[in-house]
């Protein structure tokens, strides 16, 4: 190559009106820039709030069936609960009826021995039922009505001279997110699913845009190689693609105060390497398609339901069975969201930083081979 | 005005199900991604991987350890013998939670004093780390409750006796899958829709339907049928694959399922013709499914619980029909609710799809460029 620098100077050239032929049809139909500045803002304000798996004020039924200063003690403890929004009924019935209509969604009934058994035999019971529809929830409900009734029992005992002592105590230490708070492990996965879907979105279309029009054709007859087809379809979108990622990773950082424990300049290289694969995919789908209905049905299937699903942004990968997480290897995000949160929450940990920009790297290999393979097949 | 209507429909039919790859679109992947989520969307946690130090060494920590090795919920991946082992364990992600006895524990037990359990757990997934604790805590509450019985210790006074409706083994999937239902149902619905006026824009046919003898009602319609029927066929194979291959119960009427289902439908196919009609190429098509498809997932309370969100992002959620659905679906299947409990949910679905097809329709005409 490095014998013929003309023909390099040429490959320049044709680079580079190539790529201002891309930027000038970005500024035309602005729907391209809107997909890179302004789905990722209202997409990280929307999730950002509305996505939260900490329960509070968890509409509460207490019901007594004979009141007295025991049944109030831990009735008042249940009130003095942030998790709880207690609401106080008469009998069983009328909660049950209030739990079958969704007005609670838990029920800690005293029936009416509750005091004697406690005082004669130390074996009252207390009866819980929550609505568990919602399995996640009802299951953190139960662990709060769990913490509650534990305090309760010291407090219990305290008020009779006595210290209650529980065999083992449960001594819990979170690490990277001490209270436990859901909205800094989930914005930064956001990121991650966001950035999925704008890359491959920005690029899905592109080339089948050009054989629909019937314009691959007339770029097919100028001196331009594919190659710099490919490259000036790339690199504009690269960079409105990174443009986005820099703003969502600011507003996470400084509108969700979620703390970034880890280099920014690690998180701008994955962010690069991560932002290649997704474009990667999406010039595939488009190649492949070269339809735009059928590019865009693929980059929403592939997209956005299994970045939010297998990525472990959410669900947990570990308790996936076996052969769904050989599939979770298959989704981009899944490396990404790794990363995202651990140098975010965590810190720069190599040992889970390498293997994953390593398969991103993998990926973003992969995907071009075929690109180019695929390309190149459909133009001779 | 019957013979023009089902022309169209069937030229719109043809129009999606004409290109072998646009037919496989629409059927494969819903089922497959059915399946797949299926497995995967689960908050329930198995095989949480756990490391134990144990600097007491004793019969109480090792009997105590046995509980957690021996519960399904835990797998010991590591025992390290020195507290610098314990750092890289959890950043390296290779363990979940450390369950850490310090020396005195044994001794502490058998004086009867509190013993204490450290546990440490990675945090970076805060809702994992807390139903592993939630896990633990449940052991560690049984093997007190063992230990106080038989050393004679002060037993709790009073004990939690607890029962879940609807769903008593608390199964994440009983919640998720009536979910996906939905999701899915949505998905095929948009992409079928939601390109179907911005194609023939960008082709110039659409002028062309426009001055036949058409009125933009016919029009409106023969470009709805499609969606609801390629809607109620897949939703009733999802719907399918949900009862019979994940075993969801389905408690409530199978009418009051399928109501909500075509209201739902018809809001779908409203906001679709919408976008579509809103658009002027199919990338902005694309991109205005997107901008719908996305938040209305986020918002409708499929993964997360609506009562969570601020006030403000609650009061966006009612404009989300999925929102309405998810609640019919998750309230047939579950808790078998009927069609006097669900009114609620009907009404919303159905003025969301009058108001966005009488937008459409308008559209048609007014939307030029």
């Amino acid at each position: 190559m490095n014998r013929q620098p003309e023909a390099r100077g040429g490959t320049g050239r044709r680079l580079r009106g190539m790529v201002r032929k891309e930027f000038l049809q970005i500024l035309r139909d602005p729907s391209s820039i809107a997909i890179a500045f302004v789905m990722p803002v209202v997409l990280l304000f929307l999730f950002g709030y509305g996505v939260s798996l900490d329960a509070k004020d968890v509409p509460l039924a207490l019901v007594a069936d004979q009141p007295d200063t025991n049944t109030s003690g831990l009735l008042r403890a249940f009130e003095h609960s942030d998790y709880f929004t207690p609401w106080h009924y008469a009998d069983i019935q009328t909660a049950m009826q209030a739990l079958r209509r969704q007005q609670v969604d838990g029920i800690v009934w005293m029936r009416d021995d509750f005091s004697r058994r406690l005082i004669d035999s130390a074996d009252a019971s207390i009866g819980v039922i929550v609505n568990g529809v919602n399995a996640n929830q009802a299951r953190i409900t139960e662990g709060y009505i769990q913490g509650v009734w534990q305090s309760w029992l010291e407090h219990y005992a305290a008020a009779r001279g006595r210290e209650l002592e529980a065999p083992v105590m449960v001594e819990p230490r979170v690490w990277f997110n001490a209270a436990l708070y859901s909205r800094h492990f989930l914005v930064p996965g956001l990121i991650a699913v966001i950035m999925t879907l704008i890359g491959a979105l920005l690029t899905s279309l592109v080339i089948a845009r050009e054989w629909e029009r019937g314009t691959m054709e007339a770029l097919m007859v100028t001196p331009i190689r594919i190659r710099e087809i490919l490259l000036g379809k790339l690199i504009p979108y690269f960079i409105l693609g990174m443009g986005g990622m820099l703003l969502t990773v600011a507003l996470a950082r400084w509108q969700f105060e979620v703390p970034l424990r880890g280099s920014f300049l690690l998180l701008l290289i994955a962010s690069a390497l991560f932002m290649l694969v997704a474009l990667g995919m999406g010039l595939l789908i488009s190649i492949v398609a070269k339809n735009q209905f059928v590019a865009g049905q693929i980059a929403i299937i592939v997209t956005f339901l299994p970045a939010f699903i297998l990525s472990g942004f959410i669900f947990d990968i570990g308790s996936m069975p076996a052969p769904i997480q050989f599939i979770t290897h298959l989704v981009p995000a899944r490396y990404f969201v790794a990363i995202v949160q651990t140098l975010f929450l965590a810190g720069d940990i190599w040992p889970v930083l390498l293997p994953n920009a390593g398969a991103l790297a993998l990926m973003a290999v992969v995907f071009f081979v075929l690109v180019r393979r695929r390309a190149s097949k459909r133009l001779d | 005005m019957f013979a023009r209507i089902i022309a169209l429909t069937i030229k719109e039919l043809l129009a999606v199900l004409r290109d072998k790859r646009s037919r496989f679109v629409l059927i494969g992947p819903p089922i497959i991604q059915l399946m797949i989520f299926g497995y995967a969307a689960t908050f329930d946690l198995n095989d949480i991987p756990l490391a134990v130090y144990n600097e007491d060494g004793g019969a109480a920590s090792r009997e105590f350890i046995s509980r957690f090795a021996g519960s399904p919920h835990f797998h010991v991946i590591a025992t390290p013998d020195h507290d610098a082992q314990i750092t890289p364990l959890i950043n390296e992600r290779r363990a979940l939670m450390v369950l850490h006895l310090g020396p005195r524990f044994g001794a502490d037990l058998a004086r009867g004093d509190s013993a204490s359990a450290q546990i440490i757990l990675d945090g970076r997934n805060s809702n994992t780390a807390m139903l592993a604790l939630n896990y633990a805590r449940t052991i560690v509450i049984d093997f007190n409750e063992t230990w106080a019985a038989r050393h004679g210790g002060a037993a709790a006074p009073a004990h939690l006796v607890m029962r879940a409706w609807f769903n008593p083994t608390l199964a994440s999937r009983w919640f998720i899958i009536p979910g996906i239902v939905g999701l899915l149902t949505l998905v095929v619905t948009l992409v079928v829709t939601a390109l179907s006026v911005a194609r023939e824009r960008e082709a110039g046919t659409f002028d062309q339907l426009l001055v036949t003898p058409l009125r933009p009602v016919e029009i409106l319609i023969g470009k709805s049928l499609p969606g609801l029927l390629v809607g109620l066929i897949e939703g009733s194979l999802i719907i399918l694959v949900a009862m019979y291959w994940f075993d969801i119960p389905l408690r409530g009427s199978v009418g009051a399922l399928y109501l909500g289902l075509g209201l739902f439908l018809l809001s779908a196919i409203g906001v679709g013709l919408m976008i579509s009609s809103l658009s002027i190429t199919q990338q902005q098509g694309l991109l205005g499914a997107f901008l719908f498809l996305v938040p209305a997932v986020i918002l409708s309370g499929f993964a997360t619980p609506i009562e969570n969100m601020p006030q403000a992002v609650q009061l966006l959620t009612y404009l989300d029909p999925l929102r309405y659905f998810m609640i019919v679906l998750r309230s047939v299947f579950l808790e078998g609710g009927s069609y006097t409990l669900l009114i609620h949910q009907y009404w919303p679905m159905a003025l969301i799809g009058l108001t966005s097809l009488t937008l459409a329709g308008w559209l048609f005409r007014h939307r030029m460029y």
